[in-house]
């Protein structure tokens, strides 16, 4: 894949909104100011914020409410336009921002999909070809002539994705409405996108779901107050986010709950993951061996201390969380400096990026000595067992078939 | 999710060293887009239409039950209580105030109609304008066009009834759809003009409903021209009649009422005075809804 050719190129654009304070439209209101219209202050949505976007690639943009990535999206769509810069895109556009805009409630199914179609430059003749594709996409053969004012949420929603992403555009922006319909429609969808990435479609996504950012785009952007905060590599990026949201919060709350607190007379110094190789690492993949090594330091004797870890996705579900005490370990007492490893024979996570936080707590795990949330954050690739449809980890099972014994790849079915 | 593409470590951007080739050509006129949304318009027309009178027992029937409604009421009051003498066509002799009505009032009711359907053109799509990009103009163009078929059935009806009244009209329909053809680009430019600055000012339409009250009188669709060059002479200010004749709904009219009632080609001035008008009026509208439309979606 090349990157020589440029999708969207986007520069210095700025963007303000009017915040009436008086939002009467009407001519009196004018005429009793004076000719003026209302008043109104302004509010910078974007400011000065130049980027490209290379043809092919998924571009992602993060940053918190009101940072100016969904108004951007809506600039790169031509919905809004923009005060100064120039937003320029090559090739046809389709945006999901909102699914089934401009359906017809009384109108059918059949009769929306022209007039959708249409709105998102799809000509008849293109739409004739594509119409048994798009209703099996959106699975509502039965439907088809029923008025969508009938529909279900997720019906309507579902023809409305599926006349979307059947425009076949050359740039697609996606505002959070990947979230739509049931697994089977999510993993359709999840099809689709890989397909217009494998044939080198650019495409633009706003999302809160970092995890999933990380995962699906090879650059993001990351905006502030309207403003081009970090541009790059989606990994780097999601980084150095979640490390300054972490930052924040620490800021923001007393000192017991910052990513470290504890008493300390027993710390935890460095936290290492160690791969199959017994070298220190950040990647593995799933069925590693691996070890998780606390180094840690008492600068008096503690008796009976208790360690532990957890390990967290980006979005802070936690996926486990073992530690010393119910892993009947006793750790009689410890005394300056040392390490206790977690000795893990067959990683069974899954593919995806996880954080690892390591505490030592006193015997009856009520007062910590030291707590490091998020202190390593590692990397999972795709190994054995493989699964690609989802999920945190991996249960390991076998498949047998009719009661037999069979467990390993060669299945056979025995006639009842 | 799937992950990310394998074997392609994607680079930090340099926004600097970026060397980007005009990707795009300068941008499109709006002629050139509304040539390439052409699918985009018949779709919207065709959703104006079919969603009109969905759910409604009679249907289509209503409009035409509507200026028939209409008819009934001005026939009744301004022909047999005020005793309203229509023209006599000349040359057709026809005298009939139905028929010399209905020559006014449908090109009336479809240019009320369309400014009407052209302020609620943007209001009722707010959803849609702020969610997809499409040229905006097409919505009140949509308008007109739905209108215009209404207007295409209710001028084939009237043409049946002055058949009936002994009017051979057939001829005359082609120049008449000429005529209907600058009457849509008239309504569709004052249309336009209506329909953005509704957005901003929402008591545009109250003001426009009065307008067209006034104007309907100031038009002669209820009496003849001739009430209005009497008065003038007998008050000696011929300055009345041209102001008067200045409105061009006067000129659209009696240009109708020339070619259907009176079976005769309307004078060369009038006709070129409309297509001024008419075609004026059209690239006003789009200029400035052109002009004011950036922000809609901001407004709406």
């Amino acid at each position: 894949m090349t990157s020589t050719t440029t999708a969207i190129s986007v520069r210095n654009v700025s963007k303000k909104f009017r915040l009436y304070h008086d939002r009467n439209q009407s001519l009196k209101s004018m005429v009793s100011r004076g000719g003026r219209r209302a008043r109104f202050e302004e509010f910078q949505a974007l400011d000065d914020v130049s980027f490209d976007v290379p043809a092919g690639t998924t571009f992602g943009l993060i940053g918190h409410n009101g940072s100016g990535k969904s108004t951007l999206l809506k600039c790169m769509a031509r919905i809004l336009t923009p005060e100064h810069g120039t937003i320029s895109v090559d090739g046809k556009i389709s945006a999901l921002l909102e699914l089934g805009a401009g359906f017809h409630p009384e109108l059918s199914g059949r009769e929306n999909i022209f007039l959708n179609a249409a709105i998102l430059g799809l000509g008849t003749k293109n739409v004739q070809a594509k119409f048994d594709e798009i209703v099996e996409f959106a699975g509502l053969e039965r439907f088809i002539d029923t008025p969508v004012k009938n529909y279900s949420s997720g019906m309507y929603v579902r023809l409305g994705f599926s006349v979307a992403i059947n425009v076949d555009p050359d740039v697609l922006l996606v505002d959070e409405v990947l979230a739509v319909g049931d697994e089977e429609f999510q993993r359709k969808c999840n099809e689709k996108f890989a397909d217009l990435r494998a044939r080198e479609k650019t495409i633009v996504v706003v999302s809160h779901g970092l995890g999933a950012m990380r995962a699906m785009c090879d650059q993001l952007a990351w905006l502030e107050h309207g403003r081009v905060r970090l541009i790059g590599d989606a990994g780097h990026v999601v980084d150095e986010y979640v490390a300054e949201v972490q930052v924040d919060r620490h800021d923001d709350d007393d000192e017991t709950s910052g990513h470290r607190w504890g008493s300390g007379e027993l710390s935890i110094e460095q936290v290492e993951l160690l791969g199959p190789d017994g070298r220190a690492t950040t990647k593995l993949k799933t069925g590693d061996a691996a070890t998780i090594r606390l180094h840690y330091t008492a600068t008096e004797p503690i008796e009976r201390p208790v360690f532990g870890i957890a390990i967290a996705t980006l979005d802070g579900v936690i996926v486990t969380g073992p530690n010393t005490h119910e892993g009947a370990v006793e750790v009689d007492r410890v005394d300056g400096s040392g390490t206790i490893d977690l000795v893990v024979e067959r990683l069974l996570l899954l593919q995806g990026t996880y954080d690892i936080s390591a505490s030592v707590y006193d015997s009856a795990i009520a007062h910590p000595y030291d707590f490091r949330q998020n202190v390593l954050r590692f990397d999972v690739d795709p190994g054995t067992p493989h699964e690609t449809f989802g999920g945190l980890v991996s249960l390991d099972g076998r498949w047998s078939l009719n009661g037999g014994a069979a467990s390993g790849p060669h299945l056979r079915a025995v006639a009842p | 999710m799937t992950h990310r593409h394998p074997g392609c470590p994607p680079a930090c951007v340099n926004l600097d060293a970026c060397d980007v080739p005009d990707l795009v050509p300068a941008p499109m006129n709006a002629v050139a887009e509304l040539r390439q949304s052409r699918e985009l318009l018949l779709n919207l027309t065709l959703r104006e239409l079919r969603g009109k009178y969905k759910r409604s027992v009679l249907g289509w029937t209503w409009s035409l039950l509507n200026p028939l409604s209409t008819l009934v009421i001005y026939a009744l009051v301004f022909g047999v209580f005020l005793q309203v003498q229509p023209d006599v066509g000349d040359p057709s002799g026809l005298k009939n105030f139905p028929a010399f009505l209905l020559c006014g009032l449908l090109p009336w009711n479809f240019l009320a109609g369309s400014l009407n359907g052209c302020m609620g053109s943007l209001l009722g799509n707010a959803g849609l304008i702020k969610k997809v990009y499409f040229p905006r103009e097409l919505l009140p163009f949509a308008t007109v066009l739905s209108l215009d078929v209404s207007f295409l059935i209710e001028m084939g009806v009237l043409a049946v009834f002055l058949l009936v009244l002994g009017n051979m009209v057939l001829p005359w329909l082609l120049p008449a759809l000429v005529l209907m053809a600058l009457l849509t680009c008239f309504a569709a430019g004052l249309g336009l003009i209506f329909a953005v600055f509704n957005v901003y000012f929402r008591d545009v339409q109250y003001l426009v409903g009065i307008l067209l009250n006034l104007w309907f009188y100031l038009t002669p669709i209820v009496y003849p021209v001739s009430l209005v060059s009497d008065f003038a002479a007998r008050v000696h200010r011929p300055w009345v009649l041209t102001a008067y004749r200045a409105n061009p709904m006067v000129g659209f009219t009696e240009a109708f009422r020339d070619l259907l009632y009176s079976m005769r080609f309307p004078s060369v001035t009038t006709l070129a005075y409309l297509t001024v008008w008419s075609l004026g009026m059209l690239v006003l509208g789009m200029a400035v809804f052109g002009r004011f439309q950036a922000r809609l979606a901001e407004e709406l």
